[in-house]
This record gives C-alpha cells, structure tokens and sequence, in this order.
C-alpha cells in the first residue's frame, strides 16, 4: 500500500514540473526591461555611413490660418509649481511662433532604401525633465534602446505613464527629485507619456531605428543630417494636426530644403484620451473610453 | 503622539448626530472592555495555582449563558436600531435635500476634478465650470455631489464633514451634504487607488452664500472669455 | 469491528522502511504532514513579517533610505538609494496581506492543526483519505513559489491590495503590474485546492472515523472548530476560486466581467471577493478559538464552562458569518435598505463571539490556573480577541463607518482579530502541542520572555492604530505627510514602527526555542500537561498509526478537577471502574448513552 504506485509518481512529477516550469519561466530581470543601467552594447559601434558621400535635409514647419488659443494651465493646486512661472503656463498642444511656424512637430525619416538594414549605434542617453510641472521637452525623438533619463526637478510626485501600442509600456513614480533611466525597444510614433498626478502634463517620444529625426523649435526649424545620398520618405507628426509626408532626394554633400504645412483647419489625428461621461446617466456606461 | 479617542471638529449637519453615535459606542465598549479585562486579570491572580487548592468542578451555567447572551443582544441590536435613523437622513434617496446645489465631482487617478453649472444653469454641458482638486460649496446648503470615476475606484472623503463614499468608474453615485462652516477642509482620497494614492487631496472650500454666488459668476465670466 | 483491534494489523513491518523520500518529502502520514506544513507556514509567516517591517518603515521614517544598506539588493524599480517607491509601498501593503492571510495563517490553522489534531483527538490512524491529504501540502509550496516570484518579474508584484478590487487589479494600465498580478491570481487559485482537498478529508475523517463512543459532544472544542472551519473553506474557496478565475480572464483575455468600458461592474468583484471573505476571516479565528479553549481548560484544571454553548456559539458564527460580508461595502454605492439588512446581520455576529469569550472566562472563574506559556497565550488570545470585537462594533455601525471605513481604525480592528487573536492562538495551539509533535518539551523560560516582549510590543504598535483611524488616517498610505490634516500624526506613526521592529525581533526567540528544543528540550512523555484528549494517550511522538489499540471513548473531553476522583483529570479513554465512572462499555455497535449534561 505505501509502495510508489503510478499514481503517486505521476502526482510527484508533475509536482515537480511545475515547480521547475514556475521557477525558470516566471523569472525576469528584476529591472524592467525598459530601463537600462548601462549602454547595451559592450563595444561603441562605428557609424556606417560615408561622411563624404553624406547629405542634410532641413526646412521648417509652417503655419497657416488663426493659431488657436492654448488654454492657462491651473497650478494653483500644486504650488510649488506655481511658482517656478513667472507668467501663467499654458498648454502645449499647439504652439505657433511669431514668424507663422509650428513648434513641436517630430519630423523624421520614415522610408529610405539608403539607409534599409543598416546598424547605427546607439547616442547617448537623452534627458526629459518634469521642471514646473511641465516635461521638457514637449515632444523629443530617441533612437531605438537609446536610454531616456527622466529626471524630476520639482521633488514632487510625478508618475510617468507612458502608453505605448507597440510594446509594453510603463507607469514609473518619482516622489521626490531622482531621475530614472527607461527606454524603448520597438520603433513607434509617437509614444504618448502623461502624469496622472498633474493631468495637465503630457509628452510625446518618438521612436525610430536611425539618428534622422528631429524635432521643429522655437522657429518652427528642423535638421536631419549626415544621411547617405538616396530618396527618402520623410514625415512630420503634429499631435493635433495629425501626419504628412514628402519624397526628398539627398545628394552627396548637399543640404536639401524642405516646408511642411499644417494649418488650422485640418482634422484633429489623435483621439482625446477620456471621453466625458454624462452625470446624469444613473445606468451603466456603456461607452466608457 | 496623538492618542485621542475625539473625533476632529466636525463641520456639516451630519456631525453631530453622527459623533454622538460614536461616542455612545466608545463609551458602551469602553465599559464592556475595561469590566471584562479587569475580570479577566482578576481571576488569572486570584485562581493562579496554590499548593493544596483544587479547581471547582463546574461545567457551566444555563442561567449565566441566557443573561449575558440576552444582554449582549439586546445591547447590539439596540445600537443597530439607533444608527438606522442616521444612516438613513445620510443615504436615504428619499431624505436627499429638495433645493440642492448640485455639482459633479469625477475621480481619476490622481485628481478630483470638479464641474459645476455654467451660465447655461445646467450640469453636463460645454460650458461648465472646472476645478482641479477644489472644490467650491456654499455654507449653510444642502449640496448634491454625483460623483463618477473615469478609471479605478477611488473614495471621497470629507473626514471634518463627516462624508465618505466610493466613487465607481461606470456608475454614477449621488451623495449630499451640508457645510455649516466657512473655510477650508481636507479632500482625501480613500480607496487604493495607485501608486498616486497617497496624493489625491484636494480640498473643500466653503463659502458664504455671497462668496459662492460672485465666484461663481466669476467663474462663469472667465469660462465665457475662453470661448 | 470486534473489541480492542490491534492497529498494528494494516501496517504490518515488512514494507515499512519507507526511505528518506517517502518519509519525509512525500509522506501519506498526517503528522508529517502537519509537520512540513508548519515548516512552509512559519516560513511564509517570517516573510509576511519582513514585508510588514518595510511597511512600517516608510510609515515611520518617510523616506529615508532603508536601514543596514538593505536598499543595495533592491532593484531601482523598488527602492532606488534605498528609498521605498509607491508602487513598491502598494505591492508591499498587497503582498503583507497576501501572504500572512494565504500562506501563513490559513496553513497554520487547518493544515497544521487540522492535519495534527483532527486524527488523534478523535481517536483514528490517519485521515480519511492519506495521499489526498499529501497533495493537500505538495500545492501549498508550489502556489508559495509563484506567488513569490511575483516579485521578480517586471513590473513587480501584485499592488492592487489583499482585496484585489476591480477594475484597478483588471488591468495593468492603472497600476504598472501586469505579470505579477496574473502571477498572484495564479498563484491563489492553484493555492484554493489546498484548501478544498484537505477541507474535504477534514470532514469525512471526523464524520466516519471517531473512535468507539466519540459521540459528537465528547468531540475536544479543538476538532470541533477544525471541523466547522472545514465546512466553511469547501464552501467559501470555490467561489475565491471562480471570482479569481473572472479577473484572470479580465487580465488576460479581454472579458469585461468587472471592467466597465466593456460593460463589466466593478462591485461585481467586491460582491464575490467578499461573500468569500467574510466566511475567510471565521476560517481564520475558529480554529484558534478551539486551541483557547482546549489550552485554557487545561492549564485552570477546570472544564470549560458551557461546552454544549461553546459548539453552538461555533456553528452559529459559521452560518451568520455567511450573511454579513457587504459590511465591508457600506460606502460602495449599496441600497441603504440593503446597508441596514448587513448592519443588523453584523451586530447580531457579535453575541456569539460575545458568548464565547465569556465562557473561557467563566472557565478561569474558580479554576486551578498554572501560568505556562501556553496558558500565556490562550489568555491573551481573549484579552485582544475582546478588544478586536468591541473595536467592530464601530465599523458594524453603518453610518459610523462612514468615517472610519479604509482607515487606520480598520487596521486596528483586524490585526486585533488576526495578531492578537489568530496568531496568539496559534502561539497557545504551537507551545501546547509542541511535545506531542517532537517529544520535548519548549524551553519555559524562553516561552515567557516570548510572550512576555510579544504581548507588550503589540500592544504598544497597534492600539495607538485606533486612534490614528478616529483622527482620519486612510490606510495603504505611502506618506500620510503629504496631507496637511495628517502631519501631527507622524510622531504616532514613527511610535508605532519602532514598536513593531520589536515585535518582530523577538519573534527570534520563538524561533530559537523551537529549532533548539527540537533536540534539547525536556523530553516530555506521553502527557506532559495531565490532560484528557485521545492525543495524548498515545507516545509523543506518535507511531505510524497512533495508537496500538484503537481506543475507546468513555466521556467528554473536560472532566477536570472532578469531585469524584483524586487526580485532577480523567482521559476520555480510562476504562470505567464502575458504574459510578461513566456508562458500562459494552459494544461499540450499540450507541452509548450519555450520561453527561
């Protein structure tokens, strides 16, 4: 009777199994595999490109028709902010210069058989900072496992919720001044971050697998350089006023000019995150977003 | 070190009656806890063992298990009874106040986002008033508050006017109260709701009735200019 | 069955060298069984306790690096420099509960005390169903290293809370763990057959296999509360189990059972999670609450007063403890007609406890009382059950836990229940049986000091609690500092930590008098503490198999101090001399009349 049946040995290898399965196939890298101490390669990677056959494409981004008007952001709840503006803060959805150019526009090579397959290394880590409880930047580009530190200048909480839809994303707080390192491994445009804490912030991050990329400054101006000569696809992302794209040629040597244009009446490209729910609706919402 | 059995100063029409229940409960649990553990030390000394002292034989007491049952019932069923009339006047749907003002409270993580009527003079529409973590009431006015949640549940708490309640993503709850101080009370939050949790206040700010009628106009005024 | 059978005939010698495996890894026998579920259980209990002290420590020391560099083997995703994160804080509020709820009390309750006592006291070589009850065990370590592992994958551990509520546990989006959330339903689901199987031989063992003339009301107050407590885990983990089994699929699948963008109702959750909850928490106690009495019987030489009342009172706290769970939902948007149906439930609960505790007082009154160590423990186990009860007269008060719901004024009242109460007892149950599993006797001295800091620094860490809920701390708080109200409440909170970092240190020597009285202890004999129960007429440890005979019951298990006799006790086995001794045995065919009250 206390001999080990069948029963019993299959009983105690399963139980075995499991235990075996669960302890090899559970474990991860107890850092997220977003976040990165130390640049992944071991060797610093030369870059393949030809210096003296390269080009450069710059331009800048126009804007045409009335610039609406941003909305004052309310810190007076979190004061510490607050006072960090010597004028009221505003939003930062759609910036528009002096000289008729749009700001924050993430521009950047989408399509290129010059540059198809190549390995480029990878740039030091990029910084985005939460300073007055804003980020800055608004908008930036990363290459692809190009370290991010998110820095917290404010020594506040912030949580960085970043919401990606091609990969794993990640939800980070940061109770007082630190900074904490993250990157992206899969190409995305954009990536969308936001702090739950001050609802107000939010920051978008490109990520592509090249160094061509750019973000249109307080001129509305932007520069991709160093590019083997060839035709691309280049493609300038607004976060209201959605996407285009243009056919450049680059030539050996040569800077190639380009203008995109967004204007006040194209159709807004991203879908607000929360829709509002009707208060007076006592059943079930239905279509909750 | 705060070792004080008070309740903080209470604010709203609800506190007194409601501070009165609980204090009746420390009182009735008090005795009931210093009478039982005085008992018990009492006789772990006077019964501890002596040579030559056997224990009495007895296996129980029929009489003593109907007092004390009966007694503890009577004591608990009463404090049922005395709580329903409170618990009623605060949740009751046919005790909520007639001439409220009302005003939607949405939850999320980690804001209290309130809105209240615009000029319009109606709640839900586009142009209603928003505030951040604050929220605006008169003094001496039953206020209606909906509150919603667009994610995770979360828990209004109003600790100096003695209000609690979740705020449940796809439900909409209503709850009243009545402010009976001027000033400025703590908001909190009281459900786990996320790592922001710990930092989901805000605050209560109650006005005279003439405070509230010109801020809200002013409000009203600047929600205009925006548009 | 014929008179006296030897026991000795279904476990004859010739197959029994069983081999290092097969006695002590993957062993049919009860009592190795409630052996190894007592070395996974204090295990789990040692790291429910470590989580608790880094709770506290953000509590108390708002943060600041944690002490002794403990910071530089913690990942950057937990404490970076040492210092706690929220989310970390969230896991770590999550996973305290879990595993002293799941891992450390449960197991200690039913699979140590149900798997060591149940057979002995009733008189049986074993449980009903031996290789049901090894797998019974083998689930509780594999469950414990997923759950475990938890916090070594991205994201980290579950921090949705103990409770788990929807739609925060149903979607990684709003907390930032995803794997490890699946991982502790996982992990409690797989746990949930643990429970079930071994509930299941619980009951069939005590309803089939009492020994000759163990009628129910001579059945000890311990297997009792183990039995009743059976009953309450095969019907309350199933649907632990089907309500886990919903928010996996939340989690993994895209249903919406309680996620509301896709129609899913998030009290729905609450409802399950607590209808199982609530019988939970009587799981908890009542097996302790047999332990209380059994120890407190013993050590006053004295029966306890109104066993009859005593079982009542049990199976009454089983049944009404089914009707009362949407007390922990008054401030979740219920009917307030169905919010006074629950209250009324609620107070009601309160008379049984009420029943009890004045029974084992009453059990003390003119008793012969020895001070041991396990005399210690089951008096503190009444001292702070009474406070842990009274305090839930408050939050039973509907509109009084208006206020204090999800405050500090519950954690209160359920460490008073599950500390002083649970864990009390099962200090009584571990210091009492202790000779009867390994031979010897606990070190006494060692005991006390045990007791002695244990019961002083619990009491200076979690009374204060109560107060900090009346001034409105909200509990699974990272840093109450961040509102205003709360900031004179940090000298308390820093109190209150320091008092639990005692606490827990002299658990040391509990554990210190364990591993050395295993070896050096006192040897013991058969029935070091004089007492009447079936376990300890038979040698200590037991053999295979219990008893030599099977033995024969002549009356109930509390015949202490009886006039009628010289020694103060008189075991439940001891053959009758005459008719004045108990009823005439005869045949154990032929049911035996009671003549006892």
């Amino acid at each position: 009777m206390f001999v080990l049946g069948k029963n019993e040995k299959l009983i105690s290898v399963t139980l075995l199994a499991t235990l075996v399965v669960v302890g090899c196939g559970g474990g991860d890298s107890s850092d997220s595999a977003g976040s990165s101490s130390a640049a992944s390669e071991a060797t610093v990677m030369e870059n393949p490109v030809d210096p003296s056959t390269a080009g450069n494409i710059s331009g800048s981004v126009a804007f045409e028709g009335s610039a609406p008007a941003m909305d004052a952001i309310d810190m007076s709840g979190e004061q510490v902010c607050a006072d960090k503006h010597s004028t009221a803060p505003m939003l930062q959805t759609v910036v528009v210069n002096d000289n008729g150019t749009l700001s924050n526009v993430f521009v950047y090579v989408k399509e290129g058989s010059a540059i198809e397959g190549m390995q480029f290394p990878t740039p030091s880590a990029a910084l985005l900072d939460q300073d007055g409880c804003v980020y800055t930047p608004h908008v930036m580009g990363v290459m692809v496992d190009q370290e991010i530190t998110i820095r917290n200048s404010d020594g506040l909480l912030h949580n960085i919720n970043a919401s990606p839809t091609e990969q794993r994303g990640f939800n980070t707080s940061q109770p007082f001044n630190m900074e904490t390192s993250q990157d992206f491994g899969t190409p995305e445009v954009m990536v969308p971050l936001r702090c739950d804490v001050h609802g107000w912030m939010t920051a978008f991050v490109g990520v592509v697998n090249h160094p061509y990329h750019s973000v249109s400054d307080g001129s509305g101006g932007f520069s991709l350089s160093t590019l083997p000569e060839g035709d691309y696809v280049v493609e300038a992302w607004h976060e209201q006023y959605g996407t285009q794209a243009q056919t450049v040629t680059v030539t050996a040597g040569g800077t190639t000019d380009i203008t995109f244009t967004f204007s006040a009446d194209m159709a807004n490209a991203v879908v607000p995150m929360r829709t509002p729910i009707d208060p007076h609706d006592h059943s079930l919402v239905t279509d909750h977003q | 070190m705060n070792l004080s059995w008070l309740m903080p100063e209470s604010v709203s029409t609800f506190g007194p009656a409601l501070d009165n229940l609980y204090y009746v409960i420390l009182w009735i649990t008090g005795i009931v806890f210093v009478v039982t553990e005085v008992v018990l030390v009492y006789f772990m000394i006077k019964y501890r063992h002596k040579e030559g002292r056997k224990a009495t034989y007895i296996e129980g007491s029929s009489k003593a298990e109907w007092i004390w049952t009966s007694a503890t019932a009577v004591i608990v069923m009463a404090l049922a009874i005395y709580s329903k009339g409170i618990w009623d006047t605060i949740r009751h749907p046919d005790m909520f106040p007639e001439n409220a003002y009302e005003l939607n409270v949405t939850a999320k993580q980690y804001e209290w986002n309130a809105a209240y009527a615009g000029s319009d003079g109606q709640l839900g529409t586009s142009d209603d008033i928003v505030s951040r973590n604050q929220v605006h009431v008169p003094v001496d006015q039953p206020v209606i508050v909906n509150l919603q949640s667009e994610d995770v549940i979360h828990s209004f708490f109003l600790p100096q006017l003695r209000v609690k309640h979740d705020a449940v993503p796809g439900r909409v709850w209503p709850i009243w109260f009545e402010a009976t101080q001027t000033g400025e009370f703590p908001l909190a939050c009281a459900e786990l709701c996320g790592l922001g949790h710990y930092r989901m206040g805000g605050t209560l700010i109650v006005h005279s009735k003439e405070d509230f009628a010109s801020w809200l106009s002013e409000m009203q005024i600047e929600a205009e200019d925006d548009e | 069955m014929s008179s006296a059978i030897s026991m000795g005939d279904s476990h004859s010698d010739d197959h029994h060298h069983l081999g290092f495996i097969r006695t002590y890894i993957f062993s049919t026998d009860h009592k190795m069984i409630a052996k190894q579920f007592l070395v996974t259980s204090l295990l789990f209990l040692a790291i429910g306790g470590i989580l608790a002290a880094m709770i506290r420590w953000q509590l108390g020391f708002p943060g600041q690096p944690l002490p002794f560099n403990l910071g530089a083997i913690l990942p950057n995703t937990m404490a970076p420099g040492g210092i706690i994160l929220p989310e970390f804080y969230n896991s770590l509020v999550t996973m305290h509960a879990t595993f002293m709820v799941f891992f450390a009390l449960m197991p200690l309750m039913a699979g140590v005390f149900g798997n060591l006592l149940i057979p002995l006291q009733i008189g049986a070589d074993d449980m009903a169903f031996p290789r049901l009850n090894m797998l019974s065990f083998w689930i509780t370590p594999v469950a414990g290293a997923v759950m475990l592992a938890s916090f070594f994958v991205e994201g980290g551990a579950a921090g949705a809370g103990w409770t788990s509520y929807a739609p925060l546990s149903a979607s990684g989006e709003w907390t930032g763990v995803y794997m490890g959330q699946i991982l502790w339903l996982v992990s409690l689901i797989i746990l949930g057959f643990s429970s079930i199987t071994g509930a299941l031989n619980y009951v069939t063992t005590v309803i089939a296999m009492r020994a000759p003339g163990m009628t129910w009301f001579r059945i000890p107050l311990a297997t009792w509360s183990l039995f009743i407590t059976a009953w309450l885990l095969l019907l309350a983990i199933p649907i632990l189990t089907g309500g886990l089994i919903l928010l996996l699929f939340d989690q993994t699948i895209g249903t919406a059972f309680f996620r509301p963008e896709g129609s899913g109702e998030p009290l729905m959750w609450q409802h399950i999670f607590w209808f199982f909850g609530h019988p939970e928490v009587y799981i908890l106690i009542l097996p302790a609450m047999g332990f209380v009495s059994e120890v407190i019987a013993n050590r006053s030489r004295k029966p306890v007063f109104g066993y009859h009342s005593m079982v009542v009172a049990l199976v009454s706290i089983a049944f009404l403890g089914w009707i009362v769970w949407g007390h922990h939902m008054f401030q979740s948007g219920m009917n307030p007609f169905l919010g006074m149906s629950f209250m009324a439930t609620t107070v009601v609960i309160a008379v049984p406890s009420a029943i009890k505790t004045f029974n084992w007082i009453g059990t003390l009154w003119k008793g012969d009382i020895h001070f041991d160590t396990p005399l210690l423990h089951a008096v503190s186990f009444v001292a702070l059950f009474v406070v842990g009860g009274l305090s839930g007269i408050f939050l039973a008060s509907a509109p009084v836990d208006i206020y204090l719901h999800d405050t500090y004024f519950i954690v209160a009242h359920l460490h008073y229940v599950l500390v002083g109460g649970s864990l009390f007892g099962i200090f009584a149950g571990i210091t009492f049986w202790y000779p009867k599993i390994f031979g010897r006797m606990m070190n006494e001295t060692l005991g006390k000091i045990h007791w002695t800091v244990s019961f002083i620094t619990y009491n200076l860490a979690f009374f204060p609690m109560h107060n900090l809920g009346v001034q409105g701390m909200m509990r699974r708080i990272y840093d109450p500092n961040q509102y205003e109200f709360l900031q004179s409440l940090q000298s308390t909170n820093t109190f209150i930590s320091k008092s639990v970092f005692v606490f827990a240190g002299i658990q040391i020597i509990f554990a210190i008098n364990f591993l050395w009285s295993m070896k050096k202890g006192k040897k013991s004999g058969d029935n070091p503490w004089d007492s009447n129960g079936l376990e300890w007429a038979c040698p200590s440890p037991p053999p295979h198999g219990n008893f030599a005979e099977v033995p024969i019951v002549y009356r109930g298990p509390y015949e202490y101090s009886h006039p009628d006799r010289e020694q103060d006790f008189w075991p439940q086995d001891e053959a009758p001399v005459d008719d004045l001794d108990g009823p005439e045995y005869t045949d154990p065919n032929e049911s035996t009349e009671s003549n006892d009250e």
